[in-house]
């Protein structure tokens, strides 16, 4: 009679979950077209595959990172809305992420993450961060006109011969980018020599039809705000520093007798903000993280506030009313009593962590997948994705079982406890 | 200060002065979660915005420009998903296959769950801790054999094939869940119905499975859940026929350029599990408290 009732479970469980699981180890000894037997060959590949190794790297820090994290986000939301009204709607807000899909969070985050600070959210978000970034320079692409100005933009451009008070400077620029030439810009014009002072012009040398590079001809107009060292022709340390007027000139009054030389500061040609690459090889696995927490937290959210709303009040109330403050009586009551329900997260967690498949596909443009991949991610890729590595594909998946075995023997234990 | 006198009026004055320290103590408690809920929010909201621009205004900066700016919203891209008929028939297929994945696993671990809890045999504890076992297989572990399996018996790129996957890969944790809600059933209850003469079958239709809706709810929940936004078994075992998120992923190659047509159908297809949440969403939380206490 149970028999009747087991069967068709066990149809299901027997040709989807258990003949696989043992077909996939014996495949895992056979190459990947099936037709050689080669023995533990495909472990050993497996642990000398570049990807793998770089899935296995992942793997690791994700446990290292994820569980902890949420399970961390998910105590301290619990514990805010504990004694909220509105937690209900807080709640709602935080779980929805939980109820689309894998793949729908993919897209989103993809918006969400576009390098552009103009449309990527996340990038916005970081610009509007005052003093994180550093505000763009006033000519962020230019150049010398002449030989005569030397350096780099990154280090500022420096007259190259020496100057001498009553001398001229020319700082001729180029290649400026169209949305940085001054609109109503004024005609540059070359200052007259101060005596005991040094004068100069920043502007630029360019006019339609060219003109001479290195002469201030009408037409060519004059650079204001750009900041123009004088620095000591020795060392050059910076003595002093101005700004350039409305036609580009400026002068520096009362300068000792002495060789001097006159440079551009390289904060004039500080780049502008590009944005995080977050999709980008070096930042693609933080970038999966953040996206997974902002689904997890919600579960781990729930699971914690079923917890604590079944700690006993009394207790809680008992050491308020001995004069404990709040954090001590969450730090010393209210963490070890959950600790049981902060464990079934936390150990749910490192399962899931496990078995991310999706997110890493609909996140990493293919160009960082290599970075970004995860064992149960690089399983399909091997197998699936046109690749047909069926041996390579069965060791990881083994390989993957096997770091099941521990959670499984786990449960087992759990269970045969209970029922005594 | 030294002496105790009228302990009563300050006692008073201090829980008005207590209740008014709580109350501004309380406000960055409040600020501090409105914060974290618009934070949570922004994401969804930022695919729902795009996918009512026109591909224009996607190019032409961040949706949150066109956030308070209704008036440049529109469903035209929503109108154009659902003239294409390839997403049109990936939501059909997930339709189908999602029913059927959740009705059938749940009337097959239900009856196993049934006589594990309440059939006395031999045995029975192992084949309960094989279940508990099985709970931990990965879905990868069974994508090689199953796929050419499949292959030999057309069942690949089939909407059954779908089903009959997912199903057997619900199997452990719906038998697991069902099994420990059935024993929770008063034994007098099942000892009367015994008595009185009805059989088992009798007792599994009559008795067992009509108070086992709440467990039944929260696992076709779930089930739904997952089944609708799988993305694996569909990339692997359905080719031409497959269901909406892994059609749509094959679409992720192009992003950017298609996001007219790629943000509408990720936030449509998201729409759907949102709206079962939302309306089963006790159901869901003790599922998911049910689940996880194991």
């Amino acid at each position: 009679m149970p028999l009747a009732f087991l069967l068709p479970a066990a149809f299901f469980l027997g040709v989807w979950v258990v003949y696989p699981t043992f077909a996939t180890m014996w495949r895992s000894l056979f190459s990947d077209r099936g037709d050689r037997f080669v023995g533990l060959d495909n472990y050993e590949r497996m642990f000398t595959d570049e990807a793998v190794q770089t899935a296995i790297k992942n793997n690791v820090l994700w446990v290292l990172v994820i569980p902890a994290g949420v399970t961390a986000v998910g105590l301290v939301f619990a514990v805010l809305t504990e004694k909220v009204r509105w937690a209900v709607a807080f709640k709602i807000a935080v779980f929805i992420p939980l109820a689309v899909s894998l793949f729908a969070v993919g897209v989103i985050w993809r918006i969400m993450y576009q390098e552009d600070p103009e449309r990527g959210a996340v990038n916005a978000a970081i610009v509007g961060v005052q003093g994180i970034v550093g505000e763009r320079g006033v000519l962020s692409s230019a150049q010398p006109s002449t030989d005569a100005l030397t350096g780099t933009p990154q280090g500022g451009l420096t007259l190259q011969d020496a100057v001498e008070p009553g001398d001229v400077a020319l700082l001729g620029l180029t290649a400026i980018r169209a949305d940085e030439i001054p609109e109503d810009g004024v005609d540059a014009v070359q200052p007259e020599p101060l005596q005991g002072g040094i004068t100069g012009v920043v502007w630029r040398d360019f006019k339609p039809g060219g003109g001479n590079p290195g002469e201030v001809e009408s037409e060519e107009t004059g650079l204001a705000g750009v900041t123009v060292e004088l620095r000591a022709g020795e060392s050059g340390n910076a003595i002093e520093s101005t700004m350039t007027g409305e036609d580009g000139s400026f002068a520096f009054e009362e300068v000792e007798a002495g060789e001097y030389r006159v440079a551009i500061g390289s904060e004039t040609f500080a780049e502008p903000f590009e944005g995080f690459s977050w999709l980008g090889q070096s930042l693609i696995t933080p970038a999966i993280m953040i996206a997974y927490i902002w689904v997890s937290a919600g579960f781990a959210m729930v699971i914690i506030a079923a917890g604590l709303s079944a700690i006993p009040r009394d207790t809680l109330e008992a050491a308020r009313t001995d004069g404990a403050t709040e954090f001590q009586v969450f730090r010393r009551i209210t963490v070890p009593l959950l600790a049981p329900v902060l464990t079934v997260v936390f150990v749910t967690q490192i399962i899931a962590c496990l078995k991310i498949f999706d997110l890493v596909l609909a996140i990493a443009p293919g160009s960082s997948r290599n970075d970004a991949t995860l064992l149960a991610f690089e399983m399909w890729r091997r197998s699936f994705s046109g690749q047909n590595l069926y041996g390579l594909g069965s060791a990881i998946s083994t390989f993957l079982l096997l770091l099941f075995i521990p959670f499984l023997i786990v449960n087992v234990r759990r269970f045969r406890a209970e029922a005594k | 200060m030294a002496t105790v006198a009228e302990p009563q009026p300050v006692v008073i004055e201090e829980s008005i002065a207590t209740k008014l320290v709580r109350a501004l103590g309380r406000a960055p408690v409040h600020l501090v979660l409105m914060l974290i809920a618009i934070l949570w929010l922004i994401p969804t909201a930022g695919l729902f915005v795009t996918s009512l621009l026109t591909p224009t205004d996607q190019a032409e900066g961040g949706w949150w420009n066109f956030l308070f700016q209704p008036s440049a919203w529109t469903f035209e891209n929503y109108r154009n998903m659902f003239d294409n008929d390839s997403i049109v028939d990936a939501l059909i297929i997930t339709a189908q296959v999602t029913l059927g994945a959740t009705i059938l696993p749940i009337l097959v671990a239900s009856l196993a769950a049934y006589a594990l809890a309440w059939i006395e045999f031999p045995g029975r504890d192992w084949i309960f801790l094989t279940v508990i076992a099985l709970l931990l297989v990965p879905i990868q572990m069974a994508l090689i054999p199953m796929f050419s399996l499949y292959n030999r018996l057309s069942l690949f790129d089939t909407i059954p094939g779908l089903i009959l996957f997912h199903s057997a890969f619900a199997l452990p944790f719906a038998i697991f869940l069902l099994r420990n809600f059935f024993a929770g059933i008063p034994r007098d209850l099942m000892e009367a119905a015994r008595i009185d003469g009805a059989s088992e079958l009798r007792l599994f239709f009559k008795v067992v499975l009509p108070l086992g809706i709440p467990a039944i709810a929260s696992l076709a929940i779930f089930q739904v859940l997952f089944v609708w936004n799988d993305l694996l078994i569909g990339l692997v075992m359905a080719q031409n026929n497959q269901p909406i998120a892994p059609e749509l992923a094959s679409q992720l190659r192009q992003f950017g350029s298609n996001l007219d047509v790629l943000a509408p159908a990720a936030f449509f297809s998201a729409v759907i599990p949102l709206t079962i949440f939302a309306l089963f969403q006790r159901y869901f939380v003790q599922g998911l408290l049910a689940g996880s206490v194991k």
